[in-house]
């Protein structure tokens, strides 16, 4: 028998540590610790209920169990085999209690429907993929559906582009089906350049059959024969699982001529990116794979009806992609009841930044962003206190405590001042400097601008100096007024959707961290501590010994003092590293 | 290498391979295979996961212990890499998380070997298609 105590974070900050000591004494006080074992564990998700206490094998789950309750757990359960009905957790409909979970999946927040796969086949042998279903949507498309009849599917499932934008995708099938030409295409955006975001990666590295599947269908409803998928060539592993998945299905026969005996050719290959975040943008990805430069292009023509070497073109993005075999075999109907009027399905995020479970998860559309933080991320990391999380990445915003109870989707994002974006989740905690972090994401755009048009080119590098100019600590009001009216204009007058949307970060920390800004131009403080230019290390004389290390730990020679006597720091020197501070016994050093 | 040229012929090899990987993880009598998954993606192979991979390709094979080990994505868990699945014949998979050469001679000794849980594992927090039939 294992008693298996939560370890998340969540729990261990009411008392799971004792809880297994107490489990631990109260088996050997009955000499049962050679039967039954007590392990810690990664945390169930479930934190609001916590402590977790799950007995194997008879998966009975306690929930809000409190030390004492140790005794109680032994004596009736281990012992008796009774289970403790008091810790049980009750349905909240019917206040029945449930003593096993696996009846009580309604509590696990996560559900994977693009991430089915992953973790679970091997990439990289194509049996094991077949084994759950792949290819038996495309089977089913293709002798069962006509074309119209699976684009209407693909219309009532209500699925949205998952690149960001959250166009329809069985409306963009629509629009590229009814163009009329002799060769059309189908391709994959796999080029992810969100800072901090990498959900395609891993669907493409853990389960690749899904989004080659997805394009056959996709070309057997527009009408396209040919496939191209454009990844960045920084991903290496998944291009190699990408080349052995293609390589096998070919093999197979499900790639390639009279697929299935139905007639329908299909066949992918690869176009490599060099990593410009331009290239996303689906205009300026056609035209890099055509061997122009990576530069958008005003729209329209949509690349339904002029795309790659003219011809009409449909792209999707992986996880968009990753998600339509299942919509296939389990209807329209199954996937349109997950999620939100609006937003159907699940979203898959990568969840980085100041929280204690960083990693890949996929919510139904519709879950909070407390859910997610709390519940799945297991709180913001050294129990420190919740700032934002920054979505949509480069041209998304903050949103901050005030959202925490807000659904997300893509239309509460944006209603937010934020967007879906990708997939990113950033959370930032009371260490960030949000000035810094708009300045942050500006450094990118101005690095990843294709200087086609001059608002982006130049406004961009003007906002970046009108913030960089306040992190120093040399910002008037004035400037932010500036910061605003630019944004404003390169917003209304870029080209495309880098330009057009470059300037959300400092519109949104501007809109939620005012406070923090003025601070920045009025006082010239950074409550953060992150500007360095906004701080100053000082020596406290009343706790300095004068033991002289952190003189000798000073790179710049900034710090001068006679040996038992109290020390001072030169501020026109110092560079603010810190070291000073690590390296002081006496807490005699703070920040400014 | 066997063609699909027809959906029955698609039925057919689901259907078979359903069985071989079925039998491989429910383990019958005649196979009592332990199974090991290695979670593979670039995050799992940063934080070291080849070498678990390895390590228990040569151990469980020097320990005269019939499993087979194969690799496979990213489980998402990324704040614990390396990450790995142990299913054992007619149980329920657990997964393990901050798997290093130590804590999988441990896995291998406590739990493959005795059934015996080890601090590490990290509990199942997602619903699947599967189950999701709502």
């Amino acid at each position: 028998m294992h008693l298996l105590v939560c370890g998340g974070t969540g729990c261990r900050a009411s008392a799971s540590d004792a809880i297994v000591g107490k489990l631990q004494k109260e088996l050997d006080e009955k000499n049962l610790q050679d039967e039954v074992q007590v392990v810690m564990t990664g945390c169930f998700g479930f934190c609001e209920k916590g402590p977790i206490v799950k007995v194997l094998p008879d998966n009975t789950f306690y929930v809000q169990v409190k030390p004492d309750d140790a005794k109680v757990i032994v004596e009736e359960h281990v012992i008796k085999g009774r289970k403790v009905e008091k810790l049980l957790y009750k349905d909240p409909a019917d206040q029945k209690e449930i003593s096993d979970s696996k009846h009580m999946g309604f509590y696990k927040k996560q559900l994977r429907i693009a991430l089915r796969n992953c973790g679970v086949i091997n990439p990289e042998n194509i049996e094991e993929a077949i084994a759950r279903d792949a290819y038996a949507a495309l089977a089913k498309v293709l002798t069962e559906m006509t074309p119209q009849q699976a684009i209407q599917e693909m219309i009532d499932s209500g699925l949205r582009g998952r690149g960001g934008g959250g166009f329809p995708t069985g409306m963009k099938w629509k629009i590229a089906s009814q163009n009329h030409a002799d060769q059309k295409y189908v391709v994959c955006n796999a080029d992810e350049g969100d800072p901090g975001a990498f959900m395609d990666r891993s669907i493409l590295e853990g389960d690749p059959h899904s989004v080659i599947e997805a394009m056959a269908i996709n070309g057997y409803c527009i009408g396209a024969t040919k496939g191209l998928v454009y990844i960045r060539a920084e991903y290496p592993l998944a291009i190699e699982r990408l080349k052995i998945a293609i390589n096998q299905v070919r093999e197979y026969g499900l790639l390639g001529d009279d697929i299935l005996g139905t007639g329908f050719s299909f066949d992918i290959q690869l176009r490599y990116g060099a990593g410009a975040f331009v290239c996303g943008e689906e205009t300026a990805l056609i035209h890099s794979m055509e061997g122009e430069r990576g530069e958008p292009t005003f729209k329209p023509p949509f690349p339904a009806e002029s795309g790659y070497l003219g011809k009409p073109t449909n792209v999707n993005n992986v996880e968009t992609y990753a998600n339509i075999p299942v919509i296939y075999l389990k209807g329209a109907n199954w996937f349109n009841k997950i999620g939100t009027a609006k937003s159907k399905g699940t979203k898959v995020f990568a969840l980085a930044g100041k929280i204690n479970n960083v990693g890949l998860i996929e919510v139904p559309m519709g879950t909070t962003l407390r859910e997610v933080i709390y519940e799945i991320g297991g709180g913001i990391k050294d129990g420190k206190k919740f700032k934002a999380v920054q979505t949509g990445g480069p041209s998304g915003g903050c949103l901050t405590e005030k959202h925490l109870d807000t659904p997300i989707d893509y239309d509460n994002l944006i209603a937010s001042g934020s967007m879906m974006g990708s997939g990113g989740m950033i959370v930032m905690d009371e260490d960030d400097c949000m000035v810094s972090v708009a300045r942050f994401y500006l450094d990118f755009t101005v690095e990843e601008s294709c200087g086609k048009c001059a608002p982006c080119r130049i406004g961009n590098k003007r906002l970046h100096e009108q913030l960089d100019i306040i992190c120093k600590g040399k910002g008037t009001l004035a400037d932010m007024d500036k910061l605003r009216n630019l944004s404003h204009v390169i917003k209304d007058t870029s080209l495309c959707g880098l330009g057009q949307t470059s300037p959300n970060p400092v519109l949104s920390t501007l809109d939620n961290f005012y406070d923090e800004y003025l601070e920045h131009v009025h006082d010239k403080k950074c409550r953060a501590g992150v500007c360095k230019d906004l701080m100053q290390y000082i020596i406290d004389t009343e706790p300095c010994v004068g033991c002289t290390a952190c003189a000798r730990v000073c790179p710049v020679g900034a710090i001068s003092g006679e040996r038992k006597g109290p020390h001072t720091i030169d501020q026109t020197i110092c560079i603010k590293c810190g070291a000073c501070m690590d390296k002081c016994k006496f807490n005699a050093i703070s920040i400014h | 290498m066997v063609k699909v040229k027809s959906l029955a012929d698609l039925q057919n090899l689901k259907a078979n391979l359903q069985t071989k990987v079925d039998l491989r993880e429910k383990g019958d009598s005649a196979e009592r295979l332990v199974q090991v998954r290695v979670a593979m993606a670039t995050c799992g192979i940063a934080s070291g996961a080849k070498k678990v991979m390895e390590f228990f390709i040569d151990e469980l094979e020097k320990r005269n212990i019939d499993a087979v080990v194969t690799q496979t994505g990213c489980m998402g868990y990324c704040y614990a890499e390396p990450t790995i699945e142990v299913k054992l014949p007619n149980q329920d998979p657990v997964v393990f998380g901050y798997v290093d050469s130590k804590k999988a001679d441990e896995i291998i000794e406590k739990y493959i070997k005795n059934g015996e849980l080890v601090p590490g594992i990290i509990p199942v927090n997602y619903e699947t298609i599967d189950n999701n039939n709502q």
